[in-house]
This record gives C-alpha cells, sequence and structure tokens, in this order.
C-alpha cells in the first residue's frame, strides 16, 4: 500500500506539468512558433532561448509547449469519443445480454480489434487527407470497442447482483436501471481506462504526426518535431531527444497515474497486495 | 474439438469477408471517385476515363467487389498503377523483409520478456521486481521510432556498429540480419516491457493457486513448483498477448521501416499512399488483416487442444 500513492503521485505530477504547459501556451509560449527567424536557427540553449532553436529558428521550449496542448487536445477528444459512443454500446449490449443485439455488438467489437489500428489509422488520414481532426477520428474508432467491451465486461457482474435485481423488481426498465444503477458504478473502471486509453492516444498521435498524417505545419506537435530533427540528428541530436522526452515522460506519467488509480479504486487489488 | 474448430473457422470467414467490405468501402466507395484521386487536380476528363477503364472502375459496386475479392482468392492481387507490375510480385518481394523483421522481433521480445518476467515474479516485492517493473514502465511509454532513432545515434553515428538503414538482400545472409537488427530491436522494446509484466502477474496469478500449495506440500521446491506447474499454467495469457503483439509488430513495422529505410511491406503501404497507388494500399491492407485474423484463428485453436474448457463457450 505505501507504494501505491507514490507512484500515483508521481504520474499525477508529471501530467500535472504537462497539462499546465500546455495550458499556459494558449496564452503565454515564449516565442511565437509560428515565426520563423533563419538568422537564429539551431541556437544552443541560452538567455533568448531556454532549450535553443531548430533549424528553422524556432524556439524549442516554445514548440514543445504548444506541441503537449496538440497531443493533449488529440488524445483527449478520442477517448471522448470512445467513451460516448462506446459507453452505451457496452451498456446496452449486458443489458440485453445473449441477445442478438449482444451478439452483434461484440462481433462488431471483434472486428475492429482485428484490425491493426495503426494501419486503419494510416488509411483513413491517407484517404481524407491527413489532419490533426483525422488523426482524432482514426485513434478514437480504435477506443469505441476498448470501452464497450470494458462497461460491457463491468456491467455485466452488477446485473446479477441484489440491488440491481431490487430495482427490476420495482419496476425499473433495462434503460434506467443502466443509467441509474450501472453507469455509476463502473465510473471507477472507466476512469482508469480512459487513462490507459489517453497515453495510448499520445503515442498514437505521436506516430501519425511523425510519418506526416497528423497535424499539419505550421502547428506544431511532438511527432512533427521528431520528424523534422531526423535530418539534423548527426549535427544536432538535442533537437530529436527533446521532443521524444516529452512523448515518453507524458506518457509514462499517464501510465503511473493509471496504474495508482487503479490499485486505489479496486480494493480486491489492495488486499491481495497486501 | 472438430466442431469448436468448424464454428471458429466460421467466424473467420465471417471476419474476412467483413474486413474486405470495410476496406473496400474505406479506400473505394466513400471518397468518390479512386480514379480521379489517383491522378491528383490536374488530371484531364479522358485521362481520369482512360485511368477508370483501365483499373475496372466502370463496373457497378458489388461487382467490383467480387471482382477484387474473387481475384485475391487465385493470388491475383490487381496491378500497381505506379510501378505497373502485379501487386503480387510485389508483395512477394517485400514479404522477405517484413516477415522475418516481424519474426526477428517477436523472438527478441520473447527471449527479453520470459526471463524478466520470471524474475520479477520470482522476486516479487524485492528490488529486482521494482528495478524490472520500472524499468518495463518506461518502455512501454518509449515510442519506437523514437527509440530507433536513438539506436541509430548510438550504434551508426557514434559506435558505427550498424549502418543507419537499407537493406543489402538476402545473398548475403549475415549482412542482411545485421541490416534487420536494429529495426528489430526498435520494435522489440515496447513488446518486451509489456510482455515481461503479462508474464509476472501470470506467474504470481498462478503461484496462488490451491494445485501449487499441493506441489509444495508433497515437497517441491519452489522453483520445482514454478517451473513444473505454474509457468505452463501461465503460458495462456502469456501465448494470447504473443499472438496480439503480432499484430502491432505489423502495424509499428510501417513506421520503422520507414525510419531504416527497409524495403518492407509496411514501406509498400506507406509508398501505395504517398503515391496515391490505391490497388497496393487495398490489397496489402487486406493481406495484413488476412494475417492478424489468421494468427487468432490459430491461437484460438492452440488453446481449445491444451485447454479442453475452452472449447466451451
Amino acid at each position: 500500500m505505501t507504494r501505491t500513492p507514490t507512484a500515483f503521485l508521481i504520474g499525477a505530477s508529471l501530467s500535472a506539468i504537462f497539462l499546465a504547459a500546455a495550458l499556459l501556451s494558449f496564452l503565454w509560449t515564449p516565442h511565437d512558433v509560428t515565426n520563423l527567424i533563419i538568422a537564429d536557427r539551431l541556437q544552443p540553449p541560452g538567455d533568448t532561448y531556454p532549450l535553443g532553436t531548430d533549424q528553422f529558428g524556432r524556439d524549442l521550449l516554445s514548440m514543445l509547449m504548444v506541441g503537449a496542448r496538440t497531443s493533449i487536445a488529440v488524445a483527449l477528444v478520442a477517448v471522448g469519443i470512445g467513451i460516448t459512443l462506446g459507453v452505451p454500446l457496452g451498456l446496452a449490449a449486458a443489458a440485453t445480454r445473449g441477445s442478438l443485439l449482444d451478439e452483434i455488438i461484440m462481433r462488431g467489437n471483434d472486428l475492429i480489434f482485428a484490425f491493426p489500428s495503426l494501419v486503419i489509422a494510416i488509411l483513413i488520414t491517407a484517404v481524407y487527407g491527413p489532419s490533426a481532426t483525422n488523426a482524432i477520428i482514426a485513434i478514437g474508432i480504435f477506443n469505441i470497442p476498448v470501452f464497450a467491451r470494458v462497461a460491457r465486461g463491468g456491467a455485466l457482474s452488477l446485473w446479477t447482483l441484489d440491488y440491481v435485481l431490487a430495482a427490476r423488481t420495482a419496476g425499473k426498465g433495462r434503460l434506467r436501471i443502466s443509467a441509474e444503477h450501472i453507469l455509476p458504478n463502473i465510473g471507477n473502471l472507466l476512469i482508469v481506462q480512459a487513462t490507459i486509453q489517453f497515453s495510448l492516444g499520445i503515442l498514437a498521435e505521436a506516430a501519425l504526426s511523425y510519418i506526416g498524417l497528423g497535424a499539419q505545419p505550421p502547428l506544431p506537435s511532438w511527432g512533427r518535431m521528431l520528424a523534422d530533427a531526423q535530418t539534423m540528428i548527426y549535427s544536432h541530436p538535442m533537437l530529436a531527444i527533446l521532443p521524444g522526452m516529452a512523448i515518453v515522460m507524458m506518457v509514462l506519467g499517464l501510465n503511473l497515474m493509471g496504474d495508482g488509480l487503479r490499485d486505489m479504486l479496486d480494493p480486491r487489488l489492495r488486499r491481495s497486495r497486501a | 474439438m472438430l466442431r469448436y474448430a468448424l464454428s471458429r473457422m466460421l467466424s473467420l470467414v465471417i471476419s474476412l469477408i467483413a474486413a474486405s467490405a470495410v476496406i473496400f468501402a474505406v479506400i473505394e466507395v466513400i471518397p468518390g471517385d479512386p480514379a480521379a484521386f489517383m491522378l491528383g487536380l490536374n488530371a484531364t476528363d479522358a485521362n481520369v476515363a482512360a485511368l477508370r477503364a483501365d483499373l475496372g472502375l466502370e463496373g457497378t459496386l458489388p461487382a467490383r467487389y467480387w471482382g477484387w475479392v474473387s481475384g485475391m482468392l487465385v493470388g491475383d492481387f490487381g496491378t500497381s498503377y505506379t510501378y505497373r507490375v502485379p501487386v503480387a510480385d510485389l508483395i512477394l518481394d517485400r514479404i522477405w523483409v517484413s516477415l522475418p523483421l516481424a519474426l526477428y522481433a517477436l523472438t527478441l521480445s520473447t527471449l527479453i520478456a520470459f526471463p524478466i518476467g520470471l524474475i520479477a515474479a520470482a522476486r516479487r516485492g524485492a528490488w529486482a521486481d521494482y528495478g524490472i517493473m520500472g524499468g518495463t514502465q518506461l518502455g512501454i511509454a518509449v515510442p519506437n521510432f523514437w527509440f530507433a532513432m536513438l539506436l541509430v545515434l548510438l550504434f551508426a553515428v557514434n559506435l558505427r556498429w550498424f549502418s543507419a538503414g537499407g537493406f543489402p538482400g538476402w545473398d548475403n545472409p549475415g549482412a542482411a540480419i545485421k541490416a534487420l537488427t536494429l529495426p528489430a530491436v526498435a520494435l522489440a522494446l515496447p513488446q518486451a516491457s509489456i510482455l515481461a509484466r503479462v508474464m509476472r502477474s501470470a506467474i504470481l496469478d498462478t503461484l496462488g493457486q490451491d494445485y501449487i500449495r499441493t506441489a509444495r506440500a508433497k515437497g517441491l521446491s519452489r522453483r520445482q513448483a514454478v517451473t513444473r506447474h505454474a509457468l505452463r499454467n501461465a503460458m495462456i495469457p502469456v501465448l494470447t498477448i504473443i499472438g496480439l503483439q503480432f499484430s502491432f509488430l505489423l502495424a509499428g513495422a510501417i513506421i520503422i521501416e520507414n525510419v531504416f529505410f527497409l524495403p518492407g511491406l509496411g514501406r509498400l503501404i506507406f509508398q501505395g499512399i504517398t503515391q496515391r497507388d490505391l490497388i497496393v494500399v487495398e490489397s496489402v491492407t487486406m493481406l495484413l488483416v488476412f494475417a492478424v485474423i489468421l494468427v487468432t484463428f490459430l491461437v484460438d485453436i492452440a488453446y481449445a487442444a491444451v485447454d479442453p474448457r475452452l472449447r466451451r463457450r
């Protein structure tokens, strides 16, 4: 038990730092990221540019801050898509367990799982044009079956419990029971899953924008910064190291937070660990 | 067992039909005219019409879908618009990079994950366990293409042990394996991290079972109980993850092949996308999805053969 809060605290602090940097970037960045000052290209870290500049003379710290905003926004909306579409599907499947509807929803889920997600994300962004919006849709689609499965699994065990039986005896319909009794009680499961999908979304966004299918210039994103740095890696390795570190820290933070949350919210795990 | 195998086979076929319909819809139906898309903005109407005829786009949608699917069944994957050769030839050419790369990465990932997962489980709560779990947390958080760049920086630029990219072909197997080593390591790291964590928790789960207590009670040492009983039962979740990772390795290869300029299937898809060669994209995507569905099917069958309880559904 002593370990759990530590992991959670480290994770939550890391995530909070990036969130704060992303929010701050809406109001203020040290320099304008759309302003290319070629005279100041490839500056080492110093007073004017805390982390130095890239080959176009853009301030790296400002780029990283706006990049955090791009990553978080894409991953957050993609998780939102997964929850708003996946959870109702999962609840409906659980409420009508064994019916044709349940079967169709679960088989549809299996089908999406069978696709290598990145391949389809690449396909969608390639056919409909690369943009942050299409990256969100591509990542979001694969969150739907994940949340549907988690919601269904959690809901199925709740449907067997006495208080649900009581609600049914009291004459409540399946829809009302799902909304009033099932949904609030699978909240914990969904929060933990959302943290995991959020971190996977950050990684997926980085991968898509790295191969040029995510956020488009001039909007900075971590994956794009890595792609731009690739040709400079021999002479200026820091250009490639910094954005990568940002991705790793953000994802690590979210994963630690997710693990910590799961341990704190699931009493069964707490007992088995003690 | 036969009945179970047949029912899984049926679901395999349904999955393939559904997957091919989705891919066909994404590529050929939704974006409008594929011929106009492939030729770009400056195409004349006559050129578009000629390409439409060339691609067989004149037929109805069901006819075109059937033409594509029935062709694939007999090994005809269409003709690449940019390369002017059958897509099947391109695939046969490229698969000898992608398949060895995926298998190499899978082997590395398993070889790394098994021992460290086992050590973490055996030393649960000790510093070795914390160290391994911390390391795997980091491994999961590292994007494989960034790790690939770091590997290039260290081993190709600074130490000069490996080349930064390219593939010499299988005429010289030693050089070919060497060229695939950095990409395979880059692909394997995140997978090994996930696998080691699954391995650890699977072994810990089985260690709590009654049959382990019985084994210990009849005089087996902790090590014997782990190797003879726990390990074997822990294999079921571990094998599931290995099966799933095959799909991640195929997808991850698209990006890694681009980092290392490897002429594999992933790079073929990527080039197909940038050159708007839709037939290549469509058929290679279908092939990758087929591979994933087939692996899932084989894993299901393998379990049922090992564990009769899983045959009842």
